[in-house]
């Protein structure tokens, strides 16, 4: 088990290098591996090739890793508590919330207020009143009921993305480009102290999940059994619900609705190492910090000098990708 | 003798208006085998359910090793108490790891990988139970009976020391339920585990515990050994079936036989 763990992270350590290469390297511009490696020794803030590794590339690699990082571990959590492989962080209607907050505050004109914190903070407090919603209503006599939990999710996606066509039906045609740039997620436009929060709301994410890796695995079982076998079921799963939410939340409003990765990497993993969460939890949060660093270079490239959207690459590999895996474990 | 379980006036249900069970009280001593009988819908999985701690309780009305239930989180629970359920689950899990979770109530939180005591202990309780040489295979590829075997090993690898299982062999053919009932047996008189045993089988019952505890609608309607509570007017006054009693040639335990009106008309 020890040595399975170590074997599979070490490999994703050489691709997570192997891809921020990559990532430094790709662009407009292009640099040789050399270059690069000269670059990094002795350049200087005269240098634009320099100001363009550092100010562009590495914040965005930075953020490309942990929101994906962020976005797999919160599916992973998720589908562990839920028991079903299909639940992904934007199943239960967080994206929604975050979506309408963003839009509403496009609408009053808050995107020109101190740079894009202002819409991050409306994204991430539409995706908070989502998430209590969510939660109070699927908690009855103080105990959880999964199913209620994923249903009032569901609707309440629902309920978001009409209002949401309501508000873009009728708002001004300048607008209507940023919301929908916005809905489709992006790694650009990123503020370092915003950068640094999410890294750091990720790794404490990260850690006090792992710490539930066990009870994860004895919920596979189902919770009653897992309670058997002295899981405090409605505690972790309370707990390990509102940290992958308030994660999501998190992630949501700073690069904007990047599906697929929660769902796909995941479940990418789990054919790839199994179904132990203590192995699951750190492959699928490197998995997920390097599928978007590779869907970012394609999607800055594809069509250089424009830029495609993350979220429109991320379903194209993600979705093929995970089309082959599947049909492949098929004939199996 | 010490009183491992005690039920006093035992009432509870799934919600407050509705009790399925009234008033239930009795205690089980260390090292009994007791079986607990009765119809469908008599209160038997509500039991279970409360034993396990999945049912609210008042303070008082159960207490598991001189600690009453409403005090034990569920960590204690699993250390004084081992449950077999009818339905095993566990997917894509090997037989090997699924019985390491019975390990689970002995680990720190921050305890995230079994040492070394807790493999040597799953590999005895799966030789116990002769799964040892399937450890590797996933559980949802196991027959039925090997699927019960795996969940006593889980169960053994708690060290508890009383087992309770719910109906482990309604679903299983008569080799199996030898099989596992005869294990339950050794486990009961010579690893001195205190068993717990819902049975709907009256035969099976009467032939493997001491005493036997009879429920209709949410009562205990009788208990006693099984020659006092397998009669048939028992049988007829609970389940309203027609029964003669015999006793068993080899055991002498009373053994049901159901016949048709028809026949004897």
């Amino acid at each position: 088990m020890r040595r399975t763990l170590l074997f599979s992270l070490l490999f994703l350590f050489v691709l997570l290098g192997l891809s921020v290469i990559a990532a430094l390297c790709i662009g407009e511009i292009r640099f040789t591996p050399a270059e690069l490696w000269q670059l990094m020794r002795e350049g200087s803030e005269e240098d634009v090739r320099f100001n363009i590794l550092m100010q562009l590339r590495i914040p965005r690699i930075v953020l490309g890793f942990v929101a994906g990082g962020a976005l797999s571990l919160s599916g992973v959590i998720l589908q562990g508590i839920f028991r079903n492989p299909l639940v992904e962080p934007y199943t239960l209607g967080i994206s929604g919330g975050a979506s309408v907050g963003v839009t509403l505050a496009i609408l009053l004109g808050w995107h020109t207020l101190h740079g894009g914190i202002a819409l991050s903070l409306a994204g991430f407090l539409g995706a908070l009143i989502t998430i209590l919603m969510v939660y109070s209503l699927g908690i009855r006599h103080g105990r959880v009921q999964i199913q209620t939990l994923l249903l009032t999710g569901v609707m309440i996606s629902f309920i978001s993305s009409s209002l949401m066509m309501l508000m873009m039906s009728v708002s001004k045609t300048e607008n209507l480009h940023g919301i929908v740039f916005w809905i489709m997620g992006s790694l650009s436009d990123n503020n370092p102290s915003l950068i640094v929060l999410l890294a750091v709301a990720t790794l404490l994410a990260f850690g006090l999940s792992y710490l539930h890796s066990p009870s994860l695995n004895a919920m596979r079982l189902g919770s009653e059994r897992a309670m058997q076998l002295g899981v405090n079921t409605g505690r972790v799963i309370k707990l390990l619900f509102v940290l992958s939410s308030l994660l999501t939340g998190i992630c949501v409003s700073i690069v904007g609705v990047i599906g697929f990765v929660g769902l796909i990497v995941p479940q990418l993993m789990r054919s790839l190492i199994g179904t132990d969460n203590r192995l699951l939890l750190p492959s699928a949060f490197l998995g997920g910090g390097i599928f978007l660093i590779v869907s970012d270079i394609v999607a800055r490239t594809i069509i250089s000098p424009n830029e495609l959207p993350i979220g429109v690459i991320t379903g194209i590999i993600g979705g093929t990708v995970f089309i082959l895996v599947m049909g492949k474990r098929k004939k199996e | 003798m010490r009183d491992e379980i005690i039920l006093s006036s035992l009432t509870c249900g799934y919600s407050p208006k509705h009790q399925t069970l009234h008033n239930i009280s009795f205690r089980v001593t260390k090292g009994e085998f007791v079986a607990i009988i009765g119809p469908n819908g008599a209160g038997k999985t509500t039991l279970f359910r409360a034993l396990t701690g999945m049912l609210p309780l008042q303070p008082g009305m159960l207490s598991i090793k001189d600690t009453d239930s409403t005090q034990l989180n569920p960590k204690e629970r699993a250390r004084r108490l081992a449950i077999v359920n009818q339905q095993v689950e566990g997917d894509q899990l090997s037989i090997e790891d699924y019985v390491l979770m019975g390990r689970l109530p002995y680990h720190a939180s921050w305890q995230l990988f079994e040492n070394q005591e807790d493999y040597t202990i799953a590999e005895e309780c799966m030789k116990l139970t002769g799964i040892y040489e399937k450890r590797h295979k996933w559980m949802n590829r196991l027959s039925g009976g090997e699927q019960q075997l795996a969940a006593i090993a889980r169960a053994l690898a708690q060290q508890t020391d009383i087992l309770l299982l719910d109906e482990p062999t309604s679903h299983l053919d008569i080799s199996h339920q030898m099989r596992i009932l005869n294990l339950v047996r050794w486990l009961n008189r010579e690893r001195k585990l205190t068993v717990l045993l819902i049975i709907h089988d009256l035969n099976l019952a009467s032939e493997f515990s001491h005493h036997l505890l009879m429920l209709k609608d949410g009562t205990i309607f009788t208990e006693g050994s099984p020659a006092e509570v397998i009669t048939e007017a028992n049988i007829r006054a609970v389940y309203d079936a027609d029964v003669i009693v015999r006793q068993n040639p080899i055991s002498g335990k009373p053994c049901i036989f159901p016949y048709s009106q028809e026949t004897t008309r």
